[in-house]
């Protein structure tokens, strides 16, 4: 069983307790914490997120500089959800609400963009995951299915970022990673995708043992 | 690929003598039968492939309301699928309380009715995703309605009722539902007071008409008897979720049982 030391974001948004529950049983420690300070001591990062783009990056704002940082060291971060689309460099979310621009983390180059008006969104329930290529983060889960609830969608500039897509309508990608193994993003809930999304948080809690 | 259909199990929780939270199953209209600990239910449909975990709380005092609360967190500490919570949420407050101790979706229905700003509200504080808006439904043939659907050559409107559908709101349940998409509801559920027990299978014409009506998914619920009634009711009335309890509690049906007939007649299930 895996010992990683899992920090979990805590910047007012998303649901913390489902979260910690699926990394504890993915067998990680896990701490949730409010105290950018805290990400430097952390094998790895978890960052939740519901609701919406510019109401997220607001209030991850303490976070910011932290989370840049730790990616920098190579401490792998995964975001969930909102977490995920928040890696990106912008969102046509806050364009269409008129906030203008508001910057991402800009760790996974790319927008998020909304389904086409032919689509009902939000995207909600259960659909299945097409791994696109092999990736420790996607072991085990070709074919499986996850549950997703979202409007937007990540389209990261480089398709090799997607290592797994989803269709609804067309496809988009469901799972990013960048290349060097420290940024991943699922657009579902692991912690909510039963065995499967149990499947992939263990991935990552052991990706993050074996490069802590 | 499109959207699985879902199969969502459904507990009744009350107290017992004791004062302690526990599962109760009606059998054919009558007793409520003791059926299991809410927390030990909640980890064994998890396990065995259900996609969704439906909490609803049946007892009305305020002491019954503080167990409750800490049941649902203990649930929600058993499921890794979306878990909703419904009964006795009437107010802003009790929405965050109960999503707060776990619950991914709260089920609102009498509170949304005698205030539908709550609709609105909540949704904006929280998001249309958590909010569920669950009506108890039962037909009318008289001429008091505004939606009329012909059944068996008699034409009926459904009205929407409270207190388990022993008092009637004289709601067209087809407007309601329309006004509470409108609104921001994230999902409507479906329950008919004159399918409930019967297990003679879903209420189709009811289920049909408000899946016309509306944008949202739709969680067909009472008078499932096994998984032909499903199949009906997600083929012919076009329902994304079906809602059962005592086939699953009673064993009658397994989960696995249900989403292979599904499968082996192509409706879409995650297996």
């Amino acid at each position: 069983m895996s010992q990683a030391d899992i920090v979990v974001v805590d910047y007012g948004l998303g649901n913390l307790r489902s979260v910690t529950r699926g990394l504890q049983r993915a067998g990680a420690n896990v701490e949730v914490s409010h105290d950018p300070a805290a990400l430097t001591r952390a094998d790895g990062i978890v960052l939740p997120g519901v609701g919406a783009f510019s109401e997220g990056m607001e209030n991850a704002k303490p976070f910011r500089k932290a989370l840049i940082e730790a990616v920098d060291d190579d401490i792998p971060l995964f975001g969930i959800c909102l977490g995920m689309q928040m890696l990106l460099t912008a969102s046509e979310e806050s364009e269409q609400v008129g906030q203008g621009d508001v910057d991402g983390l800009d760790l996974i180059p790319g927008k998020n963009v909304r389904f086409g008006r032919d689509q009902t969104v939000p995207h909600m329930g259960w659909n299945e995951l097409t791994v696109e290529r092999e990736h420790p983060i996607v072991a085990g889960v070709d074919g499986q299915y996850a549950y997703f609830v979202h409007s937007y969608y990540a389209a990261p500039e480089d398709e090799h970022a997607s290592v797994a897509s989803t269709d609804y309508g067309h496809a988009f990608p469901s799972i990013v990673a960048t290349d060097d193994d420290t940024v991943f993003g699922t657009q579902f809930h692991p912690e909510k995708s039963g065995k499967t999304g149990l499947r992939i948080l263990r991935n990552f809690v052991e990706l993050c043992d074996s490069s802590a | 690929m499109t959207l699985a259909k879902r199969i969502i199990p459904c507990i009744d929780v009350d107290l017992d003598d004791e004062g302690n939270a526990a599962v109760y199953t009606g059998v054919n209209f009558e007793d409520l039968r003791y059926t299991g600990d809410p927390v030990e239910m909640a980890r064994r449909y998890n396990e065995a492939g259900a996609d969704e975990f439906v909490f609803l709380d049946i007892t009305a005092s305020a002491q019954g309301r503080e167990t409750m609360l800490d049941t649902v967190s203990r649930v929600a500490d058993e499921v890794f699928i979306p878990l909703t919570v419904g009964g006795g949420i009437r107010t802003r407050e009790d929405v965050k309380e109960t999503l707060r101790a776990g619950a991914d979706k709260v089920s609102i229905n009498t509170g949304a009715l005698e205030q539908p700003e709550l609709i609105t509200e909540t949704a904006a504080a929280f998001g249309s995703q958590c909010v569920v808006i669950s009506v108890d439904v039962r037909r009318r043939f008289d001429e008091a309605g505004e939606q009329y659907t012909q059944i068996d050559g008699e034409s009926c409107w459904f009205e929407c009722t409270v207190k388990g559908g022993r008092e009637g709101t004289g709601v067209d349940a087809i407007e309601w539902a329309s006004e509470a998409d409108e609104r921001g509801a994230g999902e409507l559920f479906v329950n008919s007071i004159d399918a409930d027990g019967t297990k003679d299978g879903y209420d189709i014409p009811l289920t049909e008409a408000i899946c016309d009506a509306v944008s949202t998914p739709v969680i067909a619920s009472s008078g499932c008897g096994g998984p032909e009634d499903m199949y009906d009711v997600f083929t012919q009335a076009g329902a994304d979720a079906a809602l059962a309890a005592s086939i699953f509690h009673f064993e009658e049906y397994t989960i696995e049982d249900v989403k292979s007939h599904l499968d082996a007649r192509d409706v879409p299930v995650r297996t």
